[in-house]
């Protein structure tokens, strides 16, 4: 295992001073995401009108995976339509579980695929996985 | 002291050769579960080369052999924890099985209103089991509060009271490592007719346990943290207090009588234990106590005493580190949880991983404990009889590089 490739640059810059980290007036929909097991707990809030997510944002506490992956991931969805937000939840979960072969597939999440190299560390995984599954969860409703 | 006995760990467990990411193997995991020494291994593998067969019940020489051993293993137990007869010994999965067969089968002597008594620092395993019934029949949980030193102070011990049926606790705390002092506790319980039930999971591995000296009516453990093998654990119970409770599994080889609509159950300690037994585990458990019992409790416990103090000693003076529970080590077992600050534990955690030390990150299973404390989780090394100076060296370099891999300058 090479840490340097885990604690990049990137993630540690999110983990440390994320600005997506704060709270939103008004947000259209909220969802709280945990791991129970590592204690992993954030709140991802959304504006989304016209089924265009306008803005995003998270509060809560975490690991710097947890963490940088959340702010990653906000900064991959504001301005994005919901259809498309939940496309790159299914590449980003896909990536994680080493299902794609494409790589076209994975330009799509930009900065997220800092995290590729998570699915070598089983135990992990689900810190990075835990905003996707969270904004899922919110989208779906 | 360890050091004087001529063992040689690294011959008796094999996986202390691992190479864990390139690094010697530092196993600081021992409050999760422990290495095996090669005679529990052999024992495990000799039993199913030469003697398989299942016990109690055939008459044919492998399932004689069998059920011997089985007995071998309850003896070698009721001579461990100075019970009074094998019939006392009831294995089971593991201590939280112990723990659901106690609130299942004990469920039926509370009424509404009767109170049990946990602390504060349980795991969830000796806490979910009571807060079941507790909501089935109306009882209230109350809980003991610890200070800000991971002791209980004098005022708690008023909440035993006549109200009080059950107290259950474990001895020692596998977050914050302290031993709680057992025998007060039990005489105050029996004091106002409670009953006492002794978590010793974390205890029985590290120091001698003698139900009768701290008068314990149950006492439960793992055998996987005393050097034995996964899915065995054992139930102690006081046979008078056994003899009146209802079975908790049903099955085979725990009845008398079974009529279409009806039946009657076996003595104990049979009525407990239902279906085919792990006698694999029982035979894998002996072989832990007899490692045990060669190395000595009061060896293993002077040894971890040692790494204990030098590794509290050297984390202090890391200035970004902090340590939770008892400073008074001698109110402290081999177990250390601590934060290095601005990190998250499981990223800490992540980076010992690389310098191949094993340690655990997270609320341990004590989510009540964690709130209570305000903290959202922690790192945890914790200590056994083949930890030796150098892990501590080891951890401690490494804990010196943690921040440094996340950004920050020391």
């Amino acid at each position: 295992m090479d840490l340097n490739q885990i604690y990049t640059q990137l993630i540690m810059e999110h983990n440390k001073n994320s600005h997506n980290k704060r709270a939103l007036d008004n947000p259209t929909l909220v969802e709280h995401g945990h791991n129970p097991s590592c204690g992993d707990d954030i709140t991802l809030n959304l504006i989304e009108k016209d089924g265009i997510i306008i803005d995003a944002s998270f509060t809560g506490s975490g690991c710097a995976i947890s963490q940088a992956s959340t702010s990653i991931m906000i900064d991959l969805i504001k301005g994005k339509k919901v259809s498309e937000a939940l496309e790159l939840a299914e590449i980003f979960i896909r990536m994680i579980k080493k299902e794609i072969e494409d790589d076209s597939l994975l330009e799509k999440l930009d900065d997220a695929v800092a995290f590729e190299n998570i699915s070598n560390m089983p135990a992990r995984v689900k810190c990075a996985v835990l905003p996707w599954h969270t904004l899922e969860e919110a989208l779906k409703k | 002291m360890i050091d004087k006995i001529k063992v040689n760990f690294k011959e008796d467990f094999p996986i202390l050769e691992k190479k864990v990411n390139g690094r010697r193997l530092v196993y600081l995991d021992n409050a999760a579960t422990t290495q095996k020494p090669k005679s529990v291994i052999d024992a495990i593998s000799d039993y199913y080369k030469n003697h398989n067969g299942n016990p109690h019940r055939g008459a044919h020489s492998l399932s004689v052999e069998a059920t011997s051993l089985y007995d071998d293993a309850k003896e070698a137990v009721k001579n461990f924890i100075n019970a009074d007869s094998i019939d006392e010994i009831i294995f089971t999965k593991n201590s939280t099985e112990s723990l659901n067969l106690l609130a299942y089968s004990l469920s039926e002597d509370f009424k509404e209103n009767d109170e049990i008594l946990l602390c504060i620092s349980e795991h969830h395993s000796n806490i979910l089991p009571w807060m079941r019934i507790a909501k089935e029949k109306n009882l209230k949980l109350k809980y003991i509060y610890i200070d800000e030193n991971g002791s209980i102070p004098e005022s708690e011990y008023e909440k035993i009271t006549k109200k009080t049926k059950l107290v259950s606790i474990a001895q020692m705390s596998n977050v914050l490592g302290t031993i709680y002092p057992i025998k007060k506790i039990s005489k105050i319980a029996h004091e106002n007719d409670a009953i006492i039930v002794v978590d010793a999971a974390q205890s029985i591995p590290h120091l001698k346990v003698d139900v009768k000296d701290i008068d314990a009516d149950f006492l439960v453990f793992s055998a996987h943290k005393m050097l034995g093998p996964m899915g065995i654990g054992v139930l102690y119970g006081k046979k008078h207090l056994l003899d009146n409770m209802p079975p908790f599994l049903l099955g085979g080889d725990m009845i008398e009588y079974v009529y279409e609509n009806d039946a009657t159950f076996a003595e104990v300690p049979f009525r407990f234990e239902a279906g085919t037994q792990n006698v694999e585990g029982a035979v894998g458990l002996k072989a832990a106590i007899d490692y045990i019992e060669k190395i000595g409790l009061q060896n293993i416990e002077a040894h971890e005493k040692m790494l204990t103090e030098y590794a509290v000693k050297e984390m202090l003076k890391i200035p970004y580190i902090e340590i939770y529970g008892p400073m008074d080590l001698e109110k402290r077992g081999g177990i250390i949880s601590f934060n290095v600050k601005d990190i998250h534990p499981h990223d800490v955690s992540t980076i010992l991983d690389s310098y191949g030390i094993a340690s655990r990150a997270g609320h341990h299973c004590c989510q009540p404990l964690m709130r209570y404390m305000n903290l959202n989780s922690s790192v945890r090394v914790s200590f056994y009889l083949y930890n030796n100076m150098e892990d501590i060296d080891v951890l401690i370099d490494a804990l010196k590089n943690v921040r440094k891999w996340l950004g920050y300058g020391s």
